[in-house]
């Protein structure tokens, strides 16, 4: 277990390096001259030269990215040009809203999909099967942030139930009212990791119900549940990858919904930065949930080993 | 089921057996000593004419047997034909308003389904949408096929090496969750429908990659490729007729899948002001400027929404009833 601890942490290692090369190439094509986002078309040209030096784009490209790189493994993700606050402080209070979210939908998610897939699996081509999968194929095929609408539309401007938009409180939730806010963002997150988990579930614990070990089992005796308990362990480890995914998902794909239900998360940043063309906070916001989304590919293999001895090879 | 010869792989199931003509030189000397006797191949059919059903053939059988996937797919033709007829079909001018007849609701006198937030006929603009939405679903999907296909193939293929260096690349392109990617391609490059088709394609491609290079390398490792090897197939010729023959359908069945998934994404950029522009009708775009009129009519508003949605359901729909009418056991 140790070396294959030590063998995927260093896979992790070159896959980051190619994450922060893409993410500064991509700020490096953006058209035009980054400074003029700063300037004005009349500004001197000694003023030009100056503010080109001071941010080191005089000097050739792989000096910039190095310098970038250190700075960034710092942890000074620079400043926004538009309010001249340090990204770093926004970005960690925006990711933490993105959490209050996506820890809930997450859970949410994989609860009912892990529980209709396996349902579904149990009573293969059933009413309840077809029923359970088709709710399943609808989370999957669902366009998130229209349900979204939809949702506010049914629950806030009709019954008046929760707040149609926007994050009441201040860090956790604890009261009810707080939890308003977030009810319908969450169930809407809930919706697509839901779908795929239900489908992924149900055809993985099908393909482990046509292996001979379970007509094995089914000839020592066990009874259902004992047997159920035996196909979803051996059906863990590729509902585990795909939970993992879904999670990272919702961290960096939430910025529709986000948008939607106008919350301070990591996603509205972003797009505010897309349409205020600052660059620090677009490349730092992209960097930082690329990050998180390798480590979590990365916990995602070690539970996988660790349930499955045969994938430490 | 049916009782025609089930094979894992049936791409080569075509088989003629040609018989040879039995008594090929006697015939002539029999043929008029014994006239009315039966010849011995009598009973039963003779085997020249048997032919296995061809793959296409068990496919399509089994498909004519799906009703959900026959449905979704007709539902789909009906959109895609109104999209391509729409000039002639289109009631109204998609691009022409009036302040008279602003968000009116559906089935308002003149309008079908009711008008925008401008006064423009909702009917209209959702067929003309329709162009642009499927157009950015179907083009990224179409490119990352031809590129990702051909990248995935030759790494599973070739292996070794070139498969490491094609591999470890993807591998970064995965450490990005698949909106975000998009997003912050057409966030950077600008909005607008080419950046979004790049960006679109540029986030599929590598999906496409490791999908194609898993069937291949399943593929490569079987008996029959061996077998195609050591009788002297050349590497073009045991691509084309062992591997791609047999890759093709589980690739296919997978950007189905991804259709789907493009056009919510396509949608979704423009819904964020990401993709096409302004006045242009698209389906995204309709949404986001029908937002704020989900006080006044939340039917209307959601019109655009739906038709994204049943698009997409047709595609997951279809790409679910062909991997099971295709047998893909591969997994994806």
């Amino acid at each position: 277990m140790l070396s294959f601890l030590a063998r995927r942490l260093l896979h992790a290692i070159p896959i980051l390096f190619g994450v922060s090369i893409i993410v500064f190439m991509l700020v490096k094509m953006i058209p035009g001259n980054p400074l003029d986002l700063l300037l004005p078309p009349e500004a001197p040209p000694e003023l030009v030269a100056q503010l080109t030096a001071a941010y080191g784009f005089d000097k050739p490209l792989y000096v910039q990215y190095f310098s970038w790189l250190w700075r960034t493994l710092q942890g000074d993700l620079g400043y926004s040009i538009f309010t001249g606050a340090p990204v770093a402080a926004e970005l960690r209070s925006a990711i933490g809203n993105t959490f209050i979210l996506a820890v809930p939908a997450a859970c949410l998610g994989f609860t009912v999909g892990v529980t209709l897939g396996t349902i579904a699996a149990h009573y293969q081509g059933t009413f309840v099967d077809k029923i359970f999968s088709a709710f399943a194929i609808t989370g999957v095929s669902l366009p998130h942030y229209w349900f979204a609408i939809v949702m506010v539309v049914i629950f806030s401007v009709t019954m008046n139930w929760f707040p149609a938009q926007g994050m009441h409180f201040e860090g956790l939730p604890t009261t009810w009212e707080d939890l308003k806010s977030i009810v319908l963002p969450v169930v809407t997150l809930s919706l697509i990791p839901m779908g795929v988990v239900a489908r992924v579930t149900r055809a993985t614990v099908l393909e482990v119900l046509n292996q001979d070990f379970v007509n094995t089992l089914h000839a020592k005796g066990l009874v259902g549940y004992e047997i159920l308990y035996h196909v979803l362990k051996n059906a863990a480890p590729s509902v585990i990858a795909v939970i993992g995914l879904q999670f990272g998902y919702l961290l960096g794909g939430s910025i529709l919904v986000e948008t939607v239900f106008n919350w301070p998360g990591s996603g509205s940043l972003l797009n505010l930065a897309i349409f205020r063309r600052d660059v620090p906070v677009m490349q730092a916001t992209i960097v930082i949930l690329a990050f998180f989304f390798v480590l979590l590919n990365l916990l995602v293999d070690i539970a996988q080993a660790a349930i499955d001895p045969r994938i430490r090879r | 089921m049916t009782a025609t010869p089930s094979s894992a792989l049936p791409a080569h199931t075509h088989a003629h057996i040609s018989a040879p003509a039995p008594n090929a030189i006697g015939a002539p000397a029999a043929a008029g000593t014994l006239p009315a006797s039966p010849t011995p191949h009598a009973p039963g059919p003779r085997p020249v004419d048997i032919e296995s059903p061809g793959y296409w053939q068990q496919v399509s059988a089994r498909l004519a047997r799906d009703p959900v996937t026959i449905i979704s797919a007709v539902i789909l033709l009906l959109i895609v034909l109104s999209a391509i007829f729409a000039p002639w079909l289109a009631p109204h001018d998609p691009y022409q308003g009036n302040v008279m007849t602003r968000l009116k609701p559906v089935g308002f006198p003149g309008h079908l389904l009711g008008t925008d937030e401008t006064g423009r006929d909702m009917l209209s603009r959702l067929l003309y949408g329709g162009r642009l939405s499927l157009v950015s679903g179907i083009v990224p999907v179409a490119f990352a096929l031809l590129i990702g296909g051909t990248l995935g193939i030759l790494a599973g293929y070739l292996g070794g090496a070139v498969n490491s260096m094609i591999m470890r690349i993807t591998d970064v392109f995965f450490a990005f969750p698949s909106i975000l990617l998009a997003i912050a391609i057409v966030g950077l490059l600008g909005a607008g429908l080419f950046n979004t088709l790049l960006s679109l394609t540029l986030v599929f491609i590598p999906q496409v990659i490791r999908i194609s290079e898993s069937v291949t390398t399943q593929v490569r490792s079987l008996d029959f490729v061996e077998a195609a090897k050591l009788s002297g197939a050349k590497p073009l010729t045991l691509i084309r007729h062992q591997i791609l023959s047999n890759v093709l359908s589980p690739i296919l069945v997978y950007c189905t899948s991804l259709v789907s998934l493009s056009i919510i994404l396509a949608a979704g950029l423009s819904f964020l002001g990401l993709g096409v522009t302004p006045p242009s009708a698209e389906w995204g775009l309709m949404l986001n400027a029908l937002r704020q009129a989900i006080y006044v009519d939340p039917v209307v508003a959601a019109l655009p929404g739906a038709v994204i949605f049943v698009t997409s359901m047709c595609f997951n729909l279809i790409s679910d009833g062909l991997r099971t009418a295709m047998d893909v056991r591969i997994k994806l």
